[in-house]
């Protein structure tokens, strides 16, 4: 590990330079940077379709330690468009692992750069907010990546989920891995339950969650609309996380308030949360850098009761705009105050901010598949 | 849910003298705890024996009880003070162990006194080995097999299932004291035998050997509304076999994937659920299999542990104090992050940066115990580096060790055929070094791993440093260019290292390194990656900085150098001189910055200072830290012998040094300059000569007369320190010696045999003395100060020996120019006063003083530093007080079996008690009983004196007679007291027969032993009677005087129960009626 010349450069909107060792594949991205807290979990961060259209800090500086393995997978491909590291291990040491980082970013063509000051990196983006940024291991001149970068559009307004999400339905049937049980989720034995999953850009954990729980998943694309769903029968839907702008997946907020009024039981997770705010006439906003990381605390006011989450979310339902819309907030971020839950007073709906699958994170909140599941066939 | 207001008062529980497993961090989670009480408005009431801990200070709790940690005092307190509570979660084993016999005494019930922070079937389900493993099992998680056992039989029969290898655990032991693991029946025996003993309720765990599985830590904490979060994982790069309080560790987890970290999550929140661990803090242990991940709990401690300190220094989330916020009611949420001061407490921490805490060990002040670790701690201390990257981080830890290393490099360059095997497989102090050399000698990974179970991934680094620290090596200064300079740097290595790879001066590569304008940036500990903005100035330094984070504004601002780990001779005492120093200069205005390295220490609380630097306590991260503050001063006289050094490095680097100039501290150690102070001021110091050769040493020894006391100059808590008697053993130490030290000469004094020692600790401004204390030892002259038990006032000096001491100390203070504290050792033989040493800085009394006259001889000293007059502070001499205060060591020597437990001039104790009363009896009898060496009131007393002490073991045989003992005595003194009309039983000695005396101890059929040793060759028995007494924890008193003190508090004990009184009571300004 000599110090071998920068082969990478990361340019961000504000000119901030950032150089070091390219360490995946080669090529040139814009995107929008975001930094990630959790300690561990690389993998299923890399594999997290949210994460379309944004480049990702890891802020804990090593990675890489413990390798990649199939089971960690939460999707077939890996989504940030470039990812920065403060070191890539040298070695994948974990009995599990069955490559090691290094070469798994490399065969699945992510861009990856290490060597920087990642707290910087961060520090900066706290301060300043979310920035666009291009990264290139191509061409090594500011001025031009500057003017590449200028072309490339904001997350806001993009519909990023058409882009992750599914072609066609497709059914889901794996549980979770009984080696790693999850904490308040149990096997449930009862007669599975039919949930359409509307996917934005779903996690496979999430799917795990709820055949865990007792559902018969079925997969479909974000556009679908109401009619086709509804034909189906199900039991319940689900709507996914997912990235871009929730506000520009307009097509989603009809077919969801079509549902809803339908009076399906509705569950929705963090892009799928937000849909839900739309769909009943909400709004959300951009956030200031988001919320990437695996300690957020969330209070759920009914009972006080404190969960430590998981969260990927860089826009957030606006509390103010919900009034009159029927929904009304369950749950607030422990640290920011900000919108964490929604409830609707009258249709069985409800919708989470955080990530109750976790994958990579604290499991604490993984009793709300179970919840779900009771609201719509208590005691089944 | 909020504060509870059904309690007004709250007992704490301290964890008593510094011993192996238990040391300042039960001082820092206890000050935390104690201010933390206090700030929500309970009268909080405190007990600890310890003098040296800043939580004893009178001003922290309302009523400070400096008594016995047993049962029985704390018991008294509850009557006297009917408390509403007790909080023994915070004290370490030692409260928990005394809460639980309040308890089961029914003396918590009796006084109508609730336990908070765990309760008594808490503590229970979590001690008891049976009763935890079955909780395991309710909640599907596994132990390590095991079977617990009360006696030798049930353990043989045990085995049978468990198989060998396996580890013996006794249970309610503190740091695995006791325990250890077996290969072989004689072993286990060997150790089954030992843990029963230990064991407070006789009961030892015999369980399956996980020995090569990976080592894992979480700490938890959990609220009343079953909030739980986890505050830190740790992961030990020593695997499974080594006391984790012994192990280099690493923080966070490196080589678990997420699954395998939430199921461990999941698993330690079960644990605390399971366990019933609803206010507070607690830590759980895991082992996992490298093979296939198979995880199996170790243990949990239902309580703030060595671990927790760690974890809160790692994290900057202070465990302690939320957990005595939760103790009285609060939860998580309702506590606010002290960091961000925006969050609240209900989080986890999430880090950016790497830690490494590595054990500082003694060994070599236990010769001929075996130093391979194992599942009984033996390390004295630790240090704790943050760094950007685990490079980094283990390369300051390895620096911040001070034992030589200047970062990760070799012992030597050959071995013999499977010597460099051996060393890498055997975990012992230094295995790191032997890995390096079996890198450089072309052991492939695998082999180091599967020879020492270390993961890949740590060793793997280790390799990578190996190679770029030889490869420096080779191409020397012409190939450092800045580029690779930067990235070395990165890596952590030390200016002094890459120096000597390039053939170049430390000065000489700083400058260069400098020139090329690369310097250490500042980050902070936030506990947050840097989510939300941190409030609190807590920093690491490392190269990998683009940016500096939140710079010093101009101000007056001065720097204390702490102690780094903890070793004998340099411990807490120290510490408490450093947080004082931080207190007094806030309260002056001026802008303290602490720099310390060790984990365990209030100074590194980041409430103390304005500014906290964890930092290795070399010269190259002090004068960064000196560069980047700019301080108007800098304290080097509080951290005992770490920053002593360093101030000529400082002041030729322009850095000034408060208060007493460098040189007086040279005047006082350069031998022939402190002679000609003495002449100067017409002070007598025993007859004494340099030695720079065996011959030249001969020359002096005959020249002065035998016995002489001889040392290497420079060494701290009496390193090497021996007294001998004649010329043969003079030459033997001097080849030990020399080899001990090469550079530096050897110093060769006239040992005054039979005189008294004392000890004055004073403060200087220049121009004023102010004594603090004359301290008189019980032991005669020859035991380390350390190590011998004194007492304040003096009880045996004469009025005029105590003035002539007095006047010699004030003249070596305004000679010496000292402004600060200075110590004094002499030694009194008949009329004639002697001076032994001079130390112009704070000793290890200063708080023992501070504790036992009431004046804060540190905060004080500081103030003169900072520039103040004595006369300005309006600052008295302690007048003469009603009480005496006597200090007592604690001793490891049941930690390490096969070491000799002779007190002599090479320090050995690891911490010390005080025992305050109004008579010295009593003072006495509590100090013996607070080191644990319980004086007793009935039963039989074993004597066997030197022929000098036999004149005056009658009257101490009659006294004890009178008091109702029984005597045993072998032939000499058997003799004496039938001579004397006193009845007494003979014993043999060891070659008489049996049975014989070590049978008795080992049959504990005596509660007392007095055994002078004879002076020249201490003989084959004494050894073996004072190595088994520590064993078997029975009190022996090696010195007439001491035996006599006994004696007396014996009388004072059977007279009436002692008394506990509160320290603010004896300093009371308003006389009582």
């Amino acid at each position: 590990m000599r110090e071998s010349p920068p082969s990478a450069k990361l340019v961000l909107e504000d000119g901030t330079i950032y150089l070091g060792r390219s360490v995946g594949a080669p090529g040139e991205r814009c995107f929008e940077l975001v930094f990630q807290t959790a300690m561990s979990g690389y993998q299923e961060i890399l594999t997290d379709p949210s994460y379309c259209g944004q480049g990702v800090v890891m802020t804990y500086p090593q990675i890489g330690n413990y390798g990649v393995h199939p089971d960690d997978e939460e999707s077939h491909r890996c989504w940030p468009e470039a990812f920065f590291m403060r070191q890539l291990s040298p070695v994948a040491s974990s009995w599990r692992a069955r490559q090691s980082l290094g070469a798994y970013l490399k065969e699945r063509e992510v861009l990856a750069m290490d060597g920087l000051d990642t707290r910087h990196l961060t520090l900066k983006l706290r301060r300043q907010g979310a920035l666009r940024a291009i990264f290139s291991t191509e061409d090594m001149d500011e001025g031009r990546l500057q003017a590449k970068l200028q072309q490339h559009p904001s997350l806001s307004g993009q519909d990023l989920a058409q882009k992750v999400s599914c072609r066609q339905g497709y059914a889901w049937s794996q549980g979770l891995d009984p080696e790693f049980p999850v904490q308040d989720l149990p096997v449930h034995n009862g007669p599975p339950l039919d949930l359409v999953c509307l996917d934005f850009g779903i996690k496979r954990n999430i799917l795990r969650c709820l055949v865990q729980t007792g559902f018969r998943p079925w997969v479909v694309p974000a556009d679908t609309p109401a009619e086709a769903i509804l034909e189906r029968k199900p039991d319940g839907v689900f709507l996914s996380n997912g990235p871009g702008d929730p506000a520009a997946v307009e097509y989603a907020h009809n077919s969801v308030r079509n549902l809803c009024e339908a009076g399906l039981p509705v569950l929705g997770i963090c892009f799928g949360h937000q849909i839900l705010a739309h769909a009943f006439g909400g709004a959300t906003e951009k956030m200031k850098f988001g919320h990437h990381g695996a300690n957020h605390p969330v209070i759920e006011l009914e009972t006080g009761r404190i969960d430590i989450t998981s969260q990927n979310h860089s826009f957030a339902v606006q509390a103010e705009s919900l009034k009159g819309t029927g929904l009304s907030v369950t749950h607030l971020n422990g640290n920011d105050g900000s919108v964490e839950g929604l409830r609707h007073q009258e249709l069985p709906v409800q919708s989470v901010q955080y990530h109750p699958e976790a994958a990579p994170g604290p499991h604490d909140a993984a009793h709300l598949f179970a919840r779900f599941r009771q609201r719509i066939r208590p005691q089944s | 849910m909020p504060r509870r207001d059904d309690l007004e008062s709250i007992l704490l529980i301290g964890s008593g003298p510094i011993v192996i497993g238990q040391a300042c961090e039960f001082d820092y989670s206890g000050t935390q705890a104690c201010k933390a009480l206090k700030e929500e408005g309970y009268r909080v009431l405190l007990v600890n024996s310890n003098p040296a801990t800043i939580m004893t200070d009178p001003d922290l709790a309302d009523r400070t009880f400096i008594e016995p940690i047993t049962p029985e005092f704390v018991g008294r307190i509850l009557e006297q003070e009917r408390p509403d509570a007790i909080l023994p979660t915070l004290g370490g084993q030692t409260a928990l162990n005394t809460a639980v016999g309040l308890h089961q005494e029914g003396l918590l019930e009796k006084y109508g006194v609730e336990m908070i922070g765990a309760d008594f079937e808490v503590i229970q389900k979590a001690e008891d080995r049976e009763l935890f493993r079955k909780a395991m099992e309710n909640i599907g998680l596994r132990n390590a097999p095991s079977v617990v056992a009360h006696n030798l039989a049930q353990a043989f029969a045990g085995l049978e299932q468990v198989g060998l290898p396996c580890v013996v655990r006794p249970a309610f032991t503190l740091g695995g004291s006791g325990g250890g693991l077996a290969y072989n029946r004689v072993e286990f025996e060997e150790v089954v035998r030992r843990g029963l003993m230990l064991s407070p309720v006789s009961e030892v765990l015999i369980e399956k050997s996980l020995v090569g599985w990976k080592e894992y830590e979480l700490e938890v904490m959990r609220d009343r509304s079953d909030n739980c979060v986890i505050i830190c994982s740790i992961e030990n790069l020593d695997p499974m076999g080594v006391h984790t309080g012994d192990s280099i560790t690493v923080a966070p987890a490196q080589t678990l994937t997420d699954r395998e970290y939430q199921r461990m999550r999941d698993a330690a929140m079960a644990i605390m659920r399971e366990i019933g661990v609803e206010t507070g803090g607690s830590n759980v242990q895991f082992a996992v299999n490298p093979e296939d991940g198979d995880m199996i709990v170790i243990e949990m401690n239902p309580r703030v542990s060595r671990s927790s300190a760690l974890a809160s220094k790692a994290t900057g989330f202070p465990i302690a104090k939320f957990a005595a916020k939760l103790a009285v009611g609060y939860t998580l949420d309702e506590i606010q992050n002290d960091i961000t001061k925006e969050t609240p407490a209900c989080f986890e921490p999430t880090l950016d940066y790497v830690v490494v805490k590595m054990p500082r060990f003694a060994f070599e002040k236990f010769p001929k115990s075996d130093s391979t670790l194992g599942t009984q701690m033996k390390s004295v201390g630790e240090t704790m580096a943050i760094g950007r990257t685990f490079e980094e981080a283990f390369q300051k830890a390895l620096r911040g060790l001070e034992v030589g290393r200047d970062g990760f490099s070799g012992k030597k360059t050959s071995y013999q055929a499977d010597e460099l095997r051996q060393k890498v497989a055997r975990p012992a102090p230094g295995r790191l070094f032997a890995i390096y050399d079996a890198i450089v000698a072309g052991h492939e990974i695998e082999e180091i791993q599967r020879l020492s179970g270390i993961d890949p991934w740590f060793l793997a680094f280790m390799a990578s440093l190996v190679q770029a620290d030889q490869a420096l090596g080779q191409d020397g200064i012409q190939g450092l260019s800045r580029n690779r300079l930067r990235n070395l740097k990165k890596r952590g290595f030390s200016d002094a290292r890459l120096a000597s790879l390039c053939g170049l001066g430390e000065g000489e590569l700083r400058q260069r390194r400098l020139g090329m304008e690369i310097q250490p940036g500042y980050r902070l500990v936030d506990t947050c990656a840097g989510e939300f903005q941190a409030k609190t100035p807590y920093f690491y330094s490392t190269y990998d900085c683009m940016e500096e984070e939140e710079a010093p504004q101009p101000g007056r601002r001065v720097i204390i150098l702490g102690g780094g780990p903890n070793r004998i001779g340099q411990g807490i005492e120290f510490d408490y001189c450093c947080v004082h120093a931080s207190l007094a200069l806030r309260e002056m205005g001026i802008e303290s910055v602490m720099i310390n390295s060790n984990p365990e220490t209030v100074s590194t609380d980041f409430d103390i200072s304005d500014r906290l630097y964890f930092e290795p306590l070399t010269l190259e991260d002090v004068l960064a830290v000196c560069d980047r503050e700019q301080p108007e001063g800098v304290i080097v006289q509080f951290g005992g012998q770490t920053p002593l050094n360093l101030a000529e490095g400082l002041r030729k680097a322009g850095v000034p040094i408060l208060g007493t100039p460098v040189n007086a501290i040279d005047r006082a150690e350069d031998r022939g300059r402190f002679a000609a102070l003495l002449r100067k001021l017409g002070l007598r110091q025993p007859e004494n000569g340099i030695a720079t050769s065996p011959t030249e040493a001969q020359q002096i020894a005959e020249r002065i007369g035998f016995p002489v006391l001889v040392r290497p100059s420079y060494v701290l808590g009496g390193r090497a320190m021996e007294i001998v008697y004649d010329g043969r053993d003079l030459d033997r130490y001097m080849k030990e010696a020399v080899s001990v030290s090469p550079e530096h000469p050897v110093l060769i004094d006239r040992f005054l045999e039979d005189a008294a020692e004392v000890d004055v600790d004073c403060l200087a401004d220049g121009k004023d003395v102010l004594m603090g204390a004359v301290m008189e030892h019980i032991e005669e002259a020859g035991i380390h100060s350390g190590d011998s038990t004194c007492v304040i006032p003096p009880i045996s000096l004469g009025e005029s020996i105590v003035e002539e001491i007095v006047a010699a100390t004030r003249a070596l203070a305004l000679e010496l120019g000292v402004i600060g504290l200075m110590n004094v050792q002499f030694a009194v033989r008949g009329d004639n006063v002697f001076i032994l040493e001079v130390n112009p800085r704070a000793s290890r009394t200063v708080p023992y003083v501070a504790k036992a006259t009431g004046v804060p001889l540190a905060q004080l000293a500081t103030q003169v530093m900072a520039g103040r007059s004595l006369q300005e502070l309006g600052a008295r001499e302690p007048g003469s007080n009603e009480h005496i205060a006597v200090k007592a060591p604690a001793f490891p020597f049941a930690k390490f079996p096969g070491a000799r437990a002779d007190l002599g001039p090479e320090m050995r104790s690891t911490g010390e008690v005080m025992g305050i009363d109004r008579s010295f009896g009593l003072a006495f009898a509590k100090a013996s009983e607070a080191a644990g060496r319980r004086l007793p009131i009935s039963g039989k007393v074993f004597l066997t004196v030197k022929d000098a002490d036999k004149r005056q073991v009658g009257l101490v045989a009659r006294n004890l007679h009178d008091l109702g003992f029984e005597l045993v005595a072998t032939d000499g003194t058997y003799k004496v007291l039938r001579r004397h009309g006193i009845p007494v039983t003979r014993i043999n000695k060891v070659h008489e027969g049996r049975p014989h005396v070590v049978d008795l101890i080992k049959n504990r059929e005596v509660q007392l032993i007095i055994n002078t040793p004879l002076g020249k060759v201490t003989r084959y028995d004494d050894g073996m009677i004072r190595t088994e007494s520590y064993q078997a924890n029975i009190p022996c008193l090696t010195t007439m005087s001491a035996a006599m003190a006994a004696v007396e508090g014996i009388q004072a004990l059977k007279e009436g129960h002692a008394s506990v009184r509160p320290l603010q009571d004896y300093f009371l300004s308003v006389p009582t009626a």
